[in-house]
């Protein structure tokens, strides 16, 4: 198994509290591209284009009624993919190696 | 800075996917060469900490908001080629389980934020925190090679707008303009993480060949 150490653990824990309590809290606003879209007139462009249907948009669970328990659950479901997905691609990162020697 | 769907025409988009995942690839046969299976959940533990800061958008000026994009506090602990990896990973996440830029612009994202985001980290947070000597240093670097990689990503965003028709004269100040204020939250946060993340014992591993074996 992976040797994962006490400070990694306290690392993905915060990672964890970042996105199940802090995530409710950002902010509203547009961000810079979506601003600069829209003073400049070509948000619309990307009106109905999405490719995909993604299973939690926007960062929120579907089906939660409390804004910020969806918020954060998607938070908390988004860090254990990342770190998931990750670990998941130890082959492809990692060569076999013969330390032995 | 997550280009939605429909933004950037095909040939802008084709062709940004086309290099990001010749960029990709190359990174991943660097780090073949250097990481072993024992750094692989720094990795992890980097990727799940940028994609929940990247949750927490914080407010600049006039009604916007920004948030963490991570390039440089990728390549200022791990290195440049990890950090494409990590950057990669949690940009395909995000587009493929929460709708946050489009699957036509994945590889424009990742060649913005992730490739040229980490490059121009690398290049400027290495010789910095040489220059500088301690956590000074660091600081310094850490908040330079943050600003610069966000700015050098608005700069992409904005070239590949205009490859897709929007008047490059008008997009590209607009980017910029709103991205120099955003750098400024990204390097505060990145400074503070990349210290706080010293100073709790770890060694960066800006891994060189031959280095596989040394854990």
């Amino acid at each position: 198994m992976f040797a994962v150490n006490k400070k990694l653990l306290a690392g993905l824990f915060i990672a964890l509290l970042v996105a199940v309590f802090l995530s409710p809290f950002a902010s509203p606003h547009p961000d810079g591209l979506e601003r600069v879209a829209e003073d400049l007139n070509f948000i619309q462009r990307a009106e109905g284009k999405e490719v995909l249907a993604s299973p939690i948009p926007d960062y929120s669970m579907p089906g939660i009624k409390s804004e910020f328990l969806a918020t954060g659950t998607a938070g908390a479901i988004g860090v254990v993919l990342t770190f998931g997905l990750i670990m998941g691609m130890k082959k492809i990162l990692v060569k076999k190696q013969d330390c032995s020697g | 800075m997550h280009i939605p769907d429909g933004f950037l025409d095909a040939k802008t988009w084709v062709s940004a996917t086309v290099i990001s995942t010749g960029a990709l690839g190359y990174s991943i046969a660097k780090t073949r060469e250097q990481l072993s299976d024992r750094q692989v959940p720094r990795l992890g533990v980097m990727a799940a900490f940028i994609f929940a800061a990247q949750m927490v958008n914080f407010p600049i000026a006039g009604g916007t908001s920004g948030h963490l994009l991570g390039a440089a506090l990728a390549t200022a602990l791990l290195g440049p080629w990890s950090a494409v990896i990590v950057l990669a990973t949690v940009l395909m996440i995000q587009c493929f389980v929460f709708q946050d830029g489009g699957l036509t612009a994945l590889g424009a994202n990742i060649l913005n934020m992730g490739v040229v985001g980490v490059l121009v980290s690398a290049g400027l947070y290495g010789p910095l925190s040489r220059l500088v000597k301690g956590k000074t240093g660091v600081v310094l670097a850490s908040f330079a090679a943050s600003w610069a990689s966000v700015m050098a990503a608005a700069f992409m965003t904005g070239a590949e707008l205009a490859l897709s028709g929007i008047p490059f004269a008008v997009v590209l100040p607009a980017m910029l303009g709103v991205h120099a204020l955003i750098g400024i939250g990204e390097g505060v946060i990145t400074a503070a993480v990349v210290l706080a993340v010293l100073n709790a014992g770890f060694s960066p591993n800006w891994l060189r060949k031959g280095d596989v074996c040394s854990e």
